[in-house]
């Protein structure tokens, strides 16, 4: 085989040589395609792996942890959380409709073939300076995408990120996330064992789109990258409703063995990992597979990453039972195979073989990297300015008005009422709060969801700033009156050949790690997404945590807004913040730099465990984290939905910028009577936690004063009309 | 009294309806849209969602499921249909109500709250409400832009079909409380003879102050309560 044919499969001269090893033999033209594509970082994981193994993945609720279509964690009463993250970033970016609507495709495959009734979706977006032409259009298509997906199948997208950065400019992000519900006794896995038993494709029939999706979503992006659009699948939500609704039906009956989604690299990846996973081996007959078109090789079926496919081991003489479930929901699902027990992928063509693998070969085997790196010139420079120069330059309103219409900071209505975020009518917190809630039906109990990275923290500090993401998503929770169970993470990077891209990588990774552990939230899956780069330039470092909890009792369920006139403002766990890394610095001096704070954890734990406990009690009657833009700018966002106003007088400050605008881990805006106030502050004092009261909020305007003149005086109504029209203004 | 929820492939509040009359405390069946039966039911839901993925036009092939013949002669005799969302689209298809619905005038899908004045109370939907009652119910769909030529509307007006219009809260009838572009701020019509409704906005996601409101119930007691008085 000349060098040329794997290396524009992706494959590198020492994985081919490996290739040659493992088999005893050269490999044919469609067995290396399927190494290319199984051994691409986007199915194996090569270079991520070693540091994968940092995260903590288990803890007394994690019933499925790394390793499967989605990860499971329990939430008492034999029900159990499904879920997990995934990117769908190089497709999105040439593509933005299709590459965002599979995005959430895959997704929610991921989590109903587990068995389990997916009950939220949300996504985590990144693009470039919003002030260009290219970003709106991927805005909107990406918007539309998630929207025509996921409104369609009937599954409420409620939360979500999105946030704008120059370095998202060629190569945006898109990071879906699905959350399911299951009863403990209804987990199906991708698992394909016993002898004999059947192989069936079930769903949509196989074409010749996204061939190649896999490798393409592991190289950088350069102008030709336009020219594999061909690589982006197209998706269609009503055949996935139909998969869905099927599928569920079939996983009830007790005849499935295992189930897998057929997503990035289709077939092929389908069949090896359940192959893989039951020590076991597949002979599939390829000529059987149901298509769209006529005279696919056997190269393009298994390489085909046609959407709304899953492949099932159902149990010897089920087939018919499978056949008519599936029929009832007009899907076809046919046998092509069966399971084989000399751990071998043995693919025929009319009855030839054309391919004969280990099955190991292709998963267990894959390569793993250990690259080297090193930190980067900047990392030390960024840290070393001096900030306190960046004193208000202008009035308190102005800068405040300012943050408030930041695409950053700004009301994401805009967004969020494109997608039907209450179908199912169990969304109790609706998008817009620091977390949505689920209801679980037939229970007093909601699940808390949310997704966070700050990837301007991430980029100054890779540690710190991976702990910030995981800690902020924490506090998200806990605004809701939820307590946080755990995580599942979309990273994306550069590329990470280059060392100081990998010690990004792996910096954040230790981060994301140390405060999963502190905080007692497990990373039980997600993905990874390297080479996002765009013509050599890496994107900001984007860790994205997605994080559920548990409500335990919706009536102690908590939002953002204040509630009443005349209760009393508190924050608690710290007061100032820093301007290192803060959406102020970024926006109004242009600068993005200095040493952030560090999340103390143990500190964060318990002032997290404290505030919940306060809001379970009955104390509280608003909880916000303060996170961008500040504390200023999480009062005016606490001053919104009730359009109630706040008066507030701060400690004095020889830096008024930073307490008003600094940023800041381990901090809450939070509300309550005279009379909680007055022992939340006692109870706080005894257990060493900070806290300070602020003011009351009365009135119509924000006003806060510093100083003992008024910094901020600015009345709620023009407040809430720049955050509520930044967005739609700047996307018209 | 017995309700019988439809489910077309697609369908996706089937049970977000089935759920909504039953915690009312009613009976309630699925009815799978090639079932040629209703099962006795007294009240048949076409819910919201997109039925068989609304390729070729919102509702256009669903009206042509086996159950929707059964359904038709039941509207015929004087049974009663609701028609949710997608539903009121099929029920547009299939000649029960008047009018079309095109693309939201935004060209956007919009998910948000909407405030419905009733505008008549003698109605098996509407009994138990006031005239002039400002309701809140959320809508959710991208294309609800109701359209009538003006000879239709005139006779719509004159014959009080028009049960449902979006309002600001206050109760007006406002450009900016219209959230589609549908004509006369129309959110659900009757037939003539009063048995079937068809509406945009979804009240079955507002029964339970849990979710925000509980103003969605109002329609499904009032078709119990004019059932029980029959």
């Amino acid at each position: 085989m000349e060098a040329h044919v794997w290396r524009e499969m992706g494959l590198k001269d020492n994985e081919y040589a490996r290739v040659v090893e493992l088999l005893g033999r050269e490999p044919n033209y469609l067995e290396i395609g399927i190494f290319a594509v199984m051994w691409s970082e986007h199915c194996c994981y090569k270079t991520s792996k070693p540091i994968l193994r940092l995260f903590p993945t288990e803890g007394p609720a994690v019933l499925q942890g790394p390793g499967e279509n989605a990860g499971i964690i329990d939430i008492g009463d034999g029900q159990a959380v499904v879920f997990k993250m995934e990117s769908h970033n190089h497709p999105s970016a040439i593509e933005p409709y299709q590459g965002a609507a599979t995005g959430v495709g895959g997704i929610i495959r991921d989590v109903f073939t587990m068995g389990a009734r997916p009950i939220a979706c949300l996504d985590s977006l990144r693009f470039g300076a919003i002030d260009n032409d290219k970003t709106r259009h991927l805005v909107h298509g990406v918007v539309a995408g998630i929207a025509g997906y996921g409104n369609a199948i009937g599954i409420p997208t409620v939360g979500g990120e999105i946030y704008f950065h120059p370095s998202y400019q060629g190569n945006p992000l898109v990071n879906a996330m699905c959350v399911g519900l299951i009863e403990h006794t209804g987990i199906a896995k991708g698992i394909a064992a016993g002898e004999g038993n059947p192989v069936m494709v079930v769903g949509a029939r196989t074409g010749r789109d996204g061939i190649h999706g896999a490798t393409f979503a592991s190289v950088e992006l350069s102008e030709e990258s336009e020219e594999k659009r061909s690589a982006v699948q197209v998706g269609d939500p009503f055949m996935e409703k139909l998969l869905l609704e099927a599928c569920l039906e079939l996983i009830k009956t007790g005849a499935v063995v295992g189930i897998q989604d057929m997503g990035a690299a289709g077939f092929t990846s389908s069949a090896c990992e359940m192959a893989s996973r039951g020590d076991s081996g597949m002979e599939l007959e390829l000529a059987l597979v149901p298509r769209r078109e006529e005279g696919m090789t056997p190269y393009e079926i298994m390489l085909s990453e046609s959407q709304e496919r899953m492949l099932v081991v159902p149990k010897a003489g089920m087939e018919a039972k499978v056949t008519e479930i599936f029929d009832k929901w007009g899907l076809e699902a046919v046998v092509v195979g069966k399971v084989t027990a000399d751990g071998m992928m043995r693919l025929k063509e009319d009855g030839v073989v054309v391919a004969e693998i280990p099955a190991k070969a292709l998963t267990d085997n894959a390569p793993v990297y250990h690259n080297p790196d090193s930190e980067p010139e900047y990392y030390q420079r960024n840290k070393n300015i001096d900030l306190s120069q960046f004193e208000l330059g202008c009035d308190g309103n102005q800068a405040l008005l300012q943050l408030l219409a930041s695409p950053n900071l700004a009301s994401k209505e805009w967004v969020y009422r494109q997608y039907d975020h209450q179908v199912g009518a169990n969304t109790v917190i609706l998008p817009g709060s620091d977390a949505a809630v689920i209801r679980v039906r037939g229970t007093a109990k909601g699940i808390a969801v949310t997704t966070d990275c700050n990837s301007r923290y991430v980029y100054l500090d890779p540690y710190k700033g991976g702990a910030l993401a995981v800690a902020e998503a924490a506090r998200n929770l806990v605004c809701a009156g939820a307590k946080p169970l755990g995580v599942t993470d979309c990273l994306n990077f550069g590329n990470p050949e280059k060392p100081d891209i990998f010690w990004q990588f792996k910096q954040a990774c230790m981060g994301v790690a140390d405060a999963c552990r502190a905080l007692q939230t497990p990373v039980t899956g997600g993905n990874v997404s390297l080479y996002n780069e765009t013509n050599g330039v890496a994107i900001l470092p984007t860790p994205t945590i997605g994080m559920v909890g548990l409500v335990e009792d919706l009536a102690q369920r908590m939002t953002q807004d204040f509630k009443q006139v005349g209760d009393t403002i508190l924050v608690i766990g710290a007061l100032a913040g820093s301007l290192a890394g803060s959406e102020y610095l970024s926006l109004l001096h242009g600068v993005e730099a200095g040493d952030l704070a560090a999340v103390d954890l143990a500190y964060e734990q318990k002032v997290q465990d404290f505030v919940l406990a306060q809001i379970k009690q009955g104390r509280i009657n608003s909880a916000h984290d303060c996170a961008e833009g500040g504390l200023a700018v999480a009062i005016a966002e606490s001053c919104f939905a009730g359009e109630l106003g706040v008066k507030l007088s701060l400690p004095a400050s020889d830096h008024v910028a930073s307490l008003l605008f600094g940023e800041a881990p381990t901090r809450f805006v939070v509300s309550a009577t005279a009379a909680n106030s007055a022992s939340i502050l006692s109870r706080a004092n005894e257990l060493g936690i900070k806290a300070w009261q602020v003011g009351t909020v009365q009135g119509e305007s924000v006003q806060i004063e510093v100083n003992r003149t008024l910094a901020i005086d600015c009345s709620v109504k023009e407040l809430k009309q720049v955050w509520r029209n930044a967005l739609p203004d700047l996307l018209a | 009294m017995k309700f019988g929820v439809v489910v077309f492939p697609g369908s996706n509040c089937d049970a977000d309806c089935f759920h909504a009359v039953q915690d009312l405390g009613h009976p309630v069946e699925y009815i799978w849209h090639k079932d040629l039966d209703l099962k006795g039911s007294d009240c048949i839901i076409l819910p919201g969602g997109f039925s068989y993925g609304d390729y070729l036009r919102t509702g256009a092939i669903a009206r042509f499921s086996p159950v929707m013949e059964q359904v038709i002669s039941f509207a015929q005799n004087g049974g009663l249909v609701i028609g949710i969302c997608n539903g009121f689209q099929v029920l547009l298809e299939c000649g029960l109500l008047p009018g079309a619905m095109l693309r939201n005038d935004i060209l956007q899908f919009r998910c948000q709250d909407s405030w419905l004045r009733v505008e008549n109370t003698s109605t098996p939907f509407t009994n138990l409400m006031h005239a002039g009652q400002v309701l809140r119910v959320p809508i959710a769909h991208g294309e609800g832009n109701y359209f009538i030529e003006p000879e239709g509307l005139l006779q719509l007006e004159a014959q009080g079909q028009v049960l449902f219009r979006y309002v600001n809260q206050a109760g007006q009838v406002t450009p900016e409380a219209n959230p589609n572009g549908s004509v006369g701020n129309i959110a659900g019509i009757c037939n003539a003879t009063g048995n079937v409704l068809g509406m945009m906005p979804h009240p079955e996601r507002c029964v339970d102050e849990l979710l925000g409101g509980a103003h969605g119930k109002l329609i499904f007691q009032s078709i119990v309560a004019w059932f029980e008085r029959r």
